[in-house]
C-alpha cells in the first residue's frame, strides 16, 4: 500500500497499461511535454516517447477521430479530454463514430478507446471547466461510462477501462484530484472489482443514498452527520454510470425502502431520473417513499462565487434524506 | 458573397475553375492524360506515372470503368423495382474511383464515403454486400480487414480522420502502407476535413486525401463551398497538392501513384482535386432539376470518362471485337450476380437489433432483449421469426 494523491493513482494506473500493452498509446492536448494541465500523465512521455504519448494540435474532434483510426489498426487509444466542457466538439466523432463502430460492423471492428474526461466544479475556475456532461453518454448506446471516487478505484478502473474492447468514457473528478488515499497498486484489474459494479461504500437501514465521483465524499460525509443524529444511510458508489448495477441498488432499496439520489449535473434527464424511475420500476412495492434528487440546478455552470450554491453539499443532501424519510425538511408542507 | 454565376468573384488570377458549366473541369493547371476526345497527350511530369500501363491494362481499366457504371445503373434499378431503399449513385465519377482504386495495394487502406461504391469492387467486396446497407440488412455491407476497406461513411468528411489515425498507426509501426480517404467538394468546409489535414501535416502521417469534386454537394454548387480551387486549399495545410481531371482514368492513376510513393517513402500527405462530375442525383431520392442547369449535365456528357477511354482504345486499334463482347459479358455477369445477391439475401432476424452494440454482455441491453423476446414470444413464436404484423 502505498499513499498517493487522485492525480497520480490514475498516472500509475496509466504506466502500468502502457508497460502492460504496446498497443496502449495515450493523446491529448499538453499530455507529454507538460504531462497535463492537472499532471495525470506527468512523466509519461519521457519514459515511453513521443509516439506513445502524443502531444496533439487543439481539436478534439480530430483527437477522437483519429483515436478511431489508430483503433482500426489495433491500437488501444486513450485520449484526455482537457476538462469537461471542451468534449463537445469531439462530440459528433465519439456519439456517431467511436459508439456505434462496433454496431455497424457486426463486430468486425472494435473500438477499444478510453476517454478520460475531468470533469465536475469546485475550482473556482471559469465557464466551460466545471461542467457534468456524462449524462449526454449514458444516454449513447455502445459506450460504457463510468466515474471514479477515490484513488484506489482511480488506479483499478483505468486499467480496466483501458483493457475493454468497448470504448470507455472515464470521468474524473477533478477537484479531488489533490486527494490523498491508500492505493494498493498490485491489485490486478482482471480480478478486481469488475468496473461495472457499484459498491456499497457505508452500510446503513434507513436510506440509501447514491452518489458517484465528486460526490461520493460528500455523502459519506452526509452518512457520518446524519448517524449522530440517529439516521443510518447506506451509502452507494455507482462508479459505473452506463450500465447502472441494478443488482445492488434493488438489494439496497429493497432493504432501506427509501433513495436519494445525487449529482453534481442538472437535475432534468440527468442520472437521478434514470436511478429513480428503473427503482421505482423494480422496487416499487419495496419503497417506502417517493425517490428523492439532489442536484445541480438545471442552469450553465454558474459563475465561481456562486458555484457553492449550485453543488449538492452535506447540508442539502441530508435536507434530501430527511425529504425521504419524512421528517421536516425544506420543503415541508409542499405537495409534490 | 456570391458574385455571379460563376460565381469566383475575381480572387485568383488566372480564373479558378470550381464553378459548374462551361467553364468546369478544364482549368490550365488541371493534369490530363486523354482529352475528352480519347487522344492520348503528353505531360512532362506525369507521363513517367503511367509508363507501365500497357495496352492489355487499358483493356483491364475500361472493363472496370463500364463494369461499375453497371453496377450503378442495376443498383438504381433495383431502388426503382423496391428492392433498395436508397442508392447513392456514382454515374460520371468511374475514373476517379478505378483510377485510384486501382493503384492501391492490398496493404492500404481506405476509407470512403458512401459514394465510392465502384472502390468497393476494386477492393473485392461481394457484390450483394455492396448493396447490403442500401437493401436495409446491415448498417455496413463487409468485414473491413477482409478487404482494408472500411465500409462507408455517412457523416461527411468523418472519415478523414479516421484515415489519418490509422496512417499514424502506420508510421507507428514502421510500414510502408498507405491510407487513402475519399470524400467530396462538400465535405471540404465540414471542420473534420481541415483538422483531418492540420493533423496529417503535423505529424507527417503517409495519407491521401482524394477529393472527388462532383461540383455538387446536394443541390449546392461548389462554389458555395469555396472560392479558390480546392486543392489550393492544402497549402495552407502544408500538405502537397493535385488538381487533376477525374474523368481520365491515367491521370487519376498517375496522381495517385505519385501520392503513394511520397506517403510510402516518408513523404507526408498528399491532397488530390479530382475534378469530376455527379451526373445523377444525390441520391435516388433527389430530383437535380430542381436545382441544376440541363446544359451543365450536357456539357459534362461530352467529357465522358468511358468514351474518352473507348475513344483511345480505338485510336490505337486496341477496340477489338473480342474485348468489347468481353467488356459487355463481365457487366452482365456482375450486374446478374449483384441482383441475384441482392433479392436472395436474407433478412435479418428481429433479435439481431440487439447483436455487437458492446462486444461484452451489458445487464442493461440483455434486460431488454430478454423482455422484447418474451413480448415475441407471447404471439407463439419462441423464435421471433415473424413480424408483429404477421403474428398477430
Amino acid at each position: 500500500m502505498t499513499q498517493m494523491t487522485f492525480a497520480r493513482a490514475i498516472n500509475s494506473g496509466l504506466r502500468k497499461s502502457l508497460e502492460n500493452d504496446p498497443k496502449v498509446i495515450l493523446m491529448g492536448e499538453d499530455i507529454g511535454t507538460l504531462g497535463g494541465v492537472f499532471r495525470v500523465t506527468d512523466g509519461l512521455q519521457k519514459d515511453f516517447g513521443k509516439h506513445r504519448v502524443v502531444d496533439t494540435p487543439l481539436a478534439e474532434s480530430a483527437i477522437m477521430g483519429t483515436a478511431v483510426g489508430l483503433a482500426y489498426r489495433g491500437y488501444r487509444p486513450v485520449v484526455e479530454i482537457q476538462f469537461d466542457g471542451f468534449i463537445y466538439p469531439a462530440f459528433d466523432q465519439i456519439v456517431s463514430q467511436v459508439a456505434k463502430i462496433h454496431y455497424r460492423t457486426q463486430g468486425a471492428v472494435k473500438m477499444p478507446i478510453t476517454v478520460r474526461v475531468p470533469f465536475g466544479g469546485g475550482i473556482g475556475s471559469p465557464e466551460h471547466h466545471s461542467e457534468s456532461p456524462e449524462a449526454y453518454f449514458t444516454h449513447t448506446s455502445g459506450l460504457r461510462v463510468v466515474s471514479v471516487s477515490n484513488p484506489q478505484d482511480a488506479h483499478t478502473m483505468i486499467q480496466q477501462a483501458i483493457a475493454s474492447d468497448d470504448p470507455v468514457l472515464y470521468f474524473e473528478p477533478k477537484r479531488r484530484y489533490h486527494d490523498k488515499g491508500e492505493v494498493d497498486e498490485s491489485i490486478d484489474p482482471a480480478t478486481a472489482l469488475s468496473m461495472e459494479k457499484a459498491r456499497v461504500v457505508a452500510e446503513g437501514k434507513d436510506v440509501t443514498l447514491v452518489a458517484y465521483g465528486p460526490l461520493v465524499k460528500t455523502a459519506k460525509d452526509a452518512a457520518l452527520a446524519a448517524a449522530d443524529d440517529g439516521v443510518s444511510i447506506e451509502v452507494i458508489d455507482l462508479r459505473s454510470l452506463a450500465p447502472l448495477d441494478f443488482a445492488t441498488l434493488e438489494a439496497s432499496v429493497r432493504k432501506t425502502g427509501r433513495l436519494v439520489i445525487t449529482h453534481e449535473a442538472g437535475q432534468s434527464g440527468g442520472l437521478g431520473a434514470e436511478v429513480a424511475a428503473s427503482i421505482t420500476e423494480r422496487c416499487f412495492y419495496h419503497l417506502e417513499a417517493a425517490p428523492v434528487r439532489v442536484t445541480g440546478f438545471d442552469v450553465p455552470y454558474p459563475y465561481s462565487k456562486l458555484e457553492s450554491h449550485h453543488l449538492p453539499s452535506l447540508d442539502r443532501i441530508l435536507d434530501g434524506v430527511d425529504r425521504a424519510l419524512g421528517r421536516p425538511n425544506s420543503l415541508s408542507g409542499l405537495e409534490g | 458573397m456570391f458574385t455571379d454565376e460563376l460565381g469566383q468573384g475575381g480572387i485568383a488570377a488566372g480564373g479558378p475553375d470550381n464553378s459548374a458549366g462551361h467553364h468546369g473541369g478544364t482549368g490550365e493547371s488541371l493534369v490530363q492524360l486523354i482529352t475528352p476526345g480519347g487522344e492520348r497527350v503528353s505531360h512532362p511530369q506525369y507521363d513517367a506515372w503511367v509508363q507501365d500501363v500497357s495496352d492489355e491494362q487499358l483493356g483491364f481499366l475500361y472493363e472496370d470503368l463500364v463494369v461499375i457504371r453497371r453496377i450503378d445503373t442495376e443498383a438504381t434499378a433495383l431502388q426503382r423495382q423496391g428492392e433498395l431503399g436508397l442508392w447513392p449513385p456514382l454515374l460520371g465519377q468511374e475514373a476517379a474511383q478505378i483510377g485510384s482504386a486501382r493503384s492501391l495495394r492490398d496493404d492500404d487502406f481506405v476509407f470512403s464515403s458512401y459514394r465510392e461504391n465502384g472502390v468497393a469492387y476494386c477492393r473485392g467486396v461481394d457484390l450483394a454486400d455492396i448493396v447490403k446497407v442500401w437493401r436495409g440488412n446491415a448498417s455496413a455491407g463487409w468485414d473491413p480487414f477482409t478487404v482494408n476497406m472500411a465500409t462507408p461513411q455517412i457523416i461527411i468528411g468523418a472519415q478523414t480522420l479516421h484515415a489519418t489515425g490509422y496512417a499514424m498507426g502506420i508510421q507507428n509501426d514502421g510500414a510502408d502502407s498507405v491510407a487513402i480517404t475519399y470524400f467530396g467538394d462538400g465535405a471540404t468546409s465540414e471542420g473534420d476535413v481541415n483538422e483531418a489535414m492540420v493533423f496529417a501535416a503535423s505529424f507527417q502521417s503517409p495519407v491521401i486525401f482524394f477529393c472527388s469534386n462532383n461540383h455538387w454537394a446536394i443541390s449546392e454548387p461548389v462554389r458555395l463551398q469555396s472560392h479558390i480551387k480546392i486543392a489550393d486549399r492544402a497549402a495552407g495545410f502544408g500538405i502537397p497538392s493535385i488538381r487533376v481531371d477525374g474523368n481520365d482514368v491515367l491521370a487519376v492513376m498517375a496522381a495517385t501513384r505519385e501520392a503513394l510513393e511520397r506517403a510510402r517513402h516518408g513523404g507526408g500527405p498528399t491532397f488530390i482535386e479530382a475534378v469530376t462530375y455527379r451526373m445523377g442525383p444525390h441520391t435516388t431520392a433527389d430530383d437535380p432539376t430542381r436545382y441544376r442547369d440541363a446544359n451543365e449535365l450536357e456539357d459534362w456528357a461530352a467529357k465522358d470518362p468511358i468514351a474518352r477511354v473507348k475513344g483511345l482504345l480505338e485510336r490505337k486499334g486496341l477496340l477489338t471485337v473480342q474485348l468489347e463482347a468481353r467488356v459487355a459479358a463481365k457487366a452482365d455477369a456482375v450486374a446478374r450476380q449483384m441482383r441475384a445477391g441482392c433479392i436472395n439475401m436474407p433478412d435479418p432476424e428481429p433479435l439481431d437489433i440487439f447483436k455487437h452494440v458492446y462486444s461484452t454482455p451489458n445487464s442493461w441491453l440483455d434486460r431488454q432483449e430478454d423482455h422484447y423476446s418474451r413480448y415475441l414470444a407471447s404471439f407463439g413464436d419462441p423464435a421471433g421469426t415473424h413480424s408483429e404484423e404477421g403474428a398477430r
